[in-house]
């Protein structure tokens, strides 16, 4: 042991003990919402503290962290909490998805398909689907027990008839094996068929103190209506700088005349494109990305 | 007390402790995969897997049922110094240690609620041999499907006729530990 001024992974053991319970009984029953005993964390909530929890509780120092805020390795949030970690875990970190062990993200799901060997964390503002329809935690879980979803299908349909689509773009609600309704956080709908997965996928909530669970290979399926599918579709352009058509854009801004291009959200993805050959019609171009997500 | 209530505990409890809930995680994750899960040693006849099972996830918070197999004064001792986890009847128990006709029967442990469904047992079963084949697993954690040889088919499928609510299973053999919760639909291999 070393003489350093906090335990591994940062949390007490008994916190530990009591986060890996909850996570243990989120596995056992996919999509439940486990409630848990959210603790301090050195950063603020908007940070991602329930996900930031939830890591402290799962990595070893034989893991290789990944972070990601919406896609990016780079920013304030990712890096500061890939140090936390590098220093009190003891953990290896990386930027490549292919090599992490555990990726702790927030707002996306890597394009490039995860394996077996591989733990997503996600960080969760709002896990409870249901609150935006009815604000009483005693009446959502007695929706959930009772399988009551009625009004999330009939809340919808309304966006149909009022808009001719379901116009929800991001946390689009899904239901897991068949049982609950469940928020996915913030990713774009287009990440929404990745949550079937080969890897085992946490979500941690630390301001609402809750965590939950999909299992590898897991069933989850986007609520749709028959006569209108789920349509995970994104924006119709290819990746202006790897030229990719089947990965998530993010629009930025590239002077200050209002030119803008359509470039991966997913920076290690179009990396690897780049460094493999691939271009896009701006590939010799630079541009300083901007933050154009409505919700933080 | 005897010295041996002060031996075989995690030798470096935090960073052990990481490993062994890994290895419980990818059990429970990935029903029918065995995992080694070792660091500590309990008095007999307790294997290392349980006897870590117990130190990694027990402490004074969680009621522990020691069934007949397992219900001696050295183990009492010995989970008592390592975890401070007091001792329950199955029906209050947040945990069970034993062997699988010990713990028998399952309705004698906390399924959860309809709101609260992660309010239930988990069962720590030692068992005598631990292999991936006999009884067929499908569900959440399996791509197509899985094997693990379970004491018995019936008790499972009526564990999983309760979904959301139900026990949720490790089972314990030396070193290795292999998971299944009440998601699993299980059928005679
Ligand atoms: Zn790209």
């Amino acid at each position: 042991m070393t003489d350093q001024a906090y335990n591994f992974a940062y949390l007490d053991e008994q916190t530990k003990r009591m986060i890996r319970r909850a996570i243990l009984k989120g596995v056992a029953v996919p999509g439940y919402q486990v409630p848990f005993a959210s603790r301090e964390m050195p950063m603020p909530y908007g940070w991602g503290t329930g996900g930031v929890q939830v890591s402290a509780a799962c990595l070893t120092p034989d893991d290789t962290l990944k972070v990601i805020d919406q896609g990016a390795d780079d920013t304030t949030n990712a890096v500061s909490i890939r140090k936390f970690f590098e220093k009190t875990a003891e953990v290896a970190v990386t930027e490549k998805t292919s090599e992490a062990s555990v990726i702790q993200t927030r707002h996306r799901i890597p394009e490039e398909p995860l394996t077996e060997d591989q733990i997503l964390v996600y960080q969760v503002p709002i896990p409870e689907p249901l609150r935006f329809l009815e604000p009483s935690e005693v009446e959502t879980r007695k929706m959930h027990s009772l399988e009551e979803y009625g009004l999330m299908y009939v809340k919808l349909y309304e966006d149909i008839s009022r808009h001719g689509e379901i116009a929800t773009a991001y946390a689009y609600p899904v239901k897991v094996e068949d049982r609950y309704v469940m928020d996915p956080s913030p990713i774009p709908k287009f990440d929404n068929p990745k949550m079937e997965s080969a890897a085992l996928q946490l979500f941690g909530a630390g301001r609402e103190q809750r965590i939950y669970a999909v299992p590898p290979y897991t069933k989850v399926v986007s609520l749709d209506f028959e006569d209108h599918p789920f349509d995970p579709s994104k924006a119709p352009h290819p990746c202006a700088l790897c030229g990719a058509e089947d990965s998530y854009l993010d629009e930025v801004i590239t002077d200050d005349r209002g030119g803008r291009m359509f470039v991966c959200s997913d920076t290690d993805f179009c990396a690897g494109r780049r460094a493999a050959g691939f271009t896009g019609e701006m590939t010799n171009t630079r541009p300083a990305p901007v933050d154009t997500e409505a919700m933080a | 007390m005897q010295t041996a209530v002060l031996d075989g505990g995690l030798v470096d409890p935090a960073r052990d402790a990481a490993f062994a809930f890994r290895a419980a995680l990818d059990a429970l994750s990935r029903p029918g995969t065995i995992r080694q899960i070792d660091g500590a040693e309990a008095p007999a006849p307790c294997s290392p897997a349980a006897a870590t099972m117990i130190v990694t996830l027990c402490d004074p918070t969680t009621p522990l049922y020691v069934a007949p197999s397992h219900d001696n004064e050295a183990l009492r001792e010995w989970i008592t110094f390592q975890t401070g986890a007091p001792f329950a009847a199955a029906i209050d128990a947040v945990f069970a240690i034993g062997t699988w006709d010990a713990l028998a029967p399952l309705g004698a442990y906390a399924g959860g609620t309809p709101a609260y469904p992660d309010r239930s047992a988990t069962l720590i079963v030692e068992v005598p041999v631990l292999e991936a084949k006999g009884a067929v697993l499908a569900g959440p954690g399996i791509e197509t499907k899985a094997q693990l040889n379970l004491p018995e088919v019936d008790a499972f499928q009526a564990n999983r006729a309760q979904f959301p609510l139900g026990l949720d299973f490790f089972f314990t053999y030396g070193n290795r530990v292999a998971g299944l919760p009440r998601s699993t639909r299980v059928t005679e291999g």
